[in-house]
């Protein structure tokens, strides 16, 4: 295959023709520019909304409570329905296959936080340990609150990295002692979000320490919970309607009110998503494709005119003595080499405007823009595949040139 | 070296035919000096198509060198022309793109021949028509008469058994003219068989022996008197 003598015939014919040369390695280099970059823009979409909804658990379920807005059962529109302590029980025995974690959480806001001088205000979180996993919290340093912490009502913290940054500037918060509304707590671990800088400005403590201080009346601001992570979402829609709806018997709420009881399901969230997502992909795969054939009808165009541009020399070459698939061959690899290496710099091209534009991409919701290796070898193939048929009909034609129609004078 | 059996040759028109070639007998032994005279159509460029294996016959038989040509598809009918015919056109026919040196060498590639060696042959054969100096030029540095040398030198490049040269001198002017057909004839007393079309009869007369074709039929072959020099 490789047969140097060929290839120095080749790369003559390139270099004395520029204008051709360009001219086709234009085509292809500016289709794969624009499929480059199409991808990366949209590879950047995508990536901005992963990480908008990466924040959270994928399967997490929030539950509040409001005031109703129906009257029931004889009761008054407008009442005020708070969960209790008996609700976590009550959650817990009766969908205990369908939750992974649970904790129940207490909020308060706007509370001012003390270390030696510096303050600032944040929101106190009373919670389980199984809260955790459901905010994707992760540990910087030390630990998260314990069951021991839980049943001993420990005056102990859990902060956010940004807590740290406000209160301790570079030093380290573990260990310290934070003061809260005039009582004072021990910093057991610092944690990072995925969720972005205002996930890590919650301060957690443990719930009955929190329950104890903020809602001696024993009330319950809400739960988190994530349902059974091996769920389709079909499943976690049903699970959080019956939740719901057996949350409103037993508090005498009206089965259509809304506002009195309400279940906030990430999953149906994530299937608008992943809808979105899908038909995303659909139009970039549409576009990206319909660019390649565009290169590919361009630079088949081209190696038309190049053949019947040629007529006269490939005649010239017959009457001398070439074969046809000798012609057949130097056409082809021809259109092969000049496919493949501009396919590659349009490639390359693509790559680094998307890496020096990635800065002020992020300002219209395109983050990170990348091309994958595989997309990027998928593309590469596609052109060596399209430079060969390209190159293959037009040089079949012009095999079969005679060489007689070639060389008459004109 | 060819020999030509009641050879038929005619082109579609549209729904009819035209009957060009009617029924010719020819033979060529080595080492002749032949030119083909006649009018334009009097079917000289398609028997120098046909006996140049740029075109196939439709009756009678061809003989090249002994060998019966027939039922030829492309890749023969190539390496036959490359292993036995030199051409030389009217027109020329150099690959602009290419040095003088490097179109002589052309056949050499296709030959199968390695580089070094190619441009060496190449380089002699420029030499013997006198251009060696012109080795690198493109053919639009060159004259009429220095392109047509050029174009010589590839066709004996491969030292083929026949040289056909279609109206070789009908680009240039008469002093040009005249010393390509000497140069013709400096290869035809070397022992090869060179076989020319023209119109011109200043041109044939430099030959040794001239066929003169009308309609499509033979209607004199006689020797010159040139025969004795």
């Amino acid at each position: 295959m490789f047969d140097l003598d060929r290839w120095q015939e080749i790369f003559q014919t390139i270099r004395k023709n520029k204008l051709r040369t360009v001219l086709s390695g234009f085509t292809i280099a500016f289709a794969i520019l624009l499929f480059t970059l199409l991808f990366g823009v949209g590879n950047g979409l995508k990536n901005t909304f992963a990480k908008k909804f990466s924040g959270d658990s994928q399967n997490s379920v929030y539950i509040r409570a409001g005031k109703t807005t129906k009257p029931f059962k004889g009761l008054q529109s407008g009442r005020r329905i708070q969960f209790k302590n008996d609700d976590i029980k009550f959650i817990n025995e009766n969908f205990e296959d369908d939750i992974q974690y649970f904790s129940p959480n207490i909020e308060r806001f706007g509370v001012t936080a003390i270390y030696k001088g510096e303050q600032n205000n944040y929101t106190v979180r009373g919670v389980y340990p199984d809260y955790q996993p459901l905010e994707s919290a992760e540990m910087q340093d030390g630990r998260f609150l314990s069951y021991l912490d839980l049943k001993n009502r420990a005056k102990v913290i859990v902060i956010g990295r940004m807590v740290e940054k406000d209160l301790f500037g570079a030093r380290h918060a573990l260990g310290k002692e934070i003061n809260l509304e005039g009582i004072s707590y021990s910093v057991i671990g610092v944690f990072t979000d995925p969720g972005g800088d205002n996930d890590e400005r919650y301060i957690y403590t443990p719930f009955t320490t929190a329950q104890g201080i903020y809602r001696k009346s024993g009330a319950i601001d809400r739960f988190g919970l994530t349902f059974n992570p091996k769920y389709s979402t079909d499943q976690a829609i049903a699970f959080t309607t019956k939740l719901t709806k057996e949350l409103k018997d037993k508090h005498n709420v009206h089965p259509r009110d809304q506002a009195a009881i309400r279940v906030q399901n990430y999953a149906e969230g994530t299937k608008a998503v992943n809808g979105f997502m899908f038909g995303l992909n659909f139009i970039i795969m549409f576009i990206g494709i319909g660019t390649l054939i565009a290169g590919i009808i361009g630079i088949s165009n081209i190696m038309v005119y190049i053949v019947k541009e040629r007529t006269k020399e490939l005649g010239i070459r017959k009457a001398l003595g070439a074969t046809p698939k000798s012609i057949v061959g130097m056409i082809m690899m021809e259109s092969i080499f000049i496919t493949t290496l501009s396919g590659y710099a349009g490639l390359v091209l693509g790559t680094s405007i998307l890496k020096l534009l990635t800065p002020t991409l992020e300002d219209y919701f395109i983050l990170n823009p990348t091309v994958q290796t595989s997309v990027v070898v998928g593309a590469t193939i596609m052109l060596i595949i399209a430079g060969t048929i390209a190159g293959y009909l037009p040089a079949k034609r012009a095999a079969r040139i005679k060489p007689i129609v070639a060389l008459r004078d004109e | 070296m060819i020999q030509i059996k009641n050879l038929h040759k005619s082109y579609p028109i549209g729904k009819d035919s035209l009957h060009v070639l009617k029924g010719l007998n020819l033979h060529i032994k080595e080492g002749e000096f032949v030119s083909i005279m006649g009018s334009s159509g009097s079917g000289k460029s398609t028997l120098l198509n046909i006996v140049g294996l740029l075109d196939t016959h439709d009756k009678g038989d061809y003989f090249l060198d002994g060998q019966k040509i027939e039922n030829l598809d492309e890749k023969k009918a190539a390496i036959l022309r490359n292993k036995f015919l030199g051409f030389v056109f009217q027109s020329f026919n150099l690959i602009n793109y290419k040095t003088a040196l490097e179109n002589v060498a052309l056949p050499l590639y296709y030959k199968g021949m390695g580089r070094k060696e190619r441009q060496k042959i190449a380089l002699e054969y420029l030499d013997k028509v006198g251009l060696k100096d012109w080795a690198k030029h493109l053919p639009n540095e060159l004259s009429g008469g220095q392109k047509q040398r050029v174009a010589i030198a590839r066709a004996l490049v491969t030292k083929p058994k026949v040289v056909l040269a279609d109206e070789p001198t009908g680009a240039l002017d008469s002093t040009t003219t005249d010393s390509v057909m000497e140069l013709l004839k400096e290869i035809n007393d070397e022992g090869m068989t060179v076989f020319v079309i023209t119109h011109e009869e200043e041109v044939a007369a430099q030959t040794k022996r001239i066929v003169r074709l009308k309609d499509g039929q033979i209607i004199s072959d006689e020797l010159t008197n040139n025969l004795n020099k």
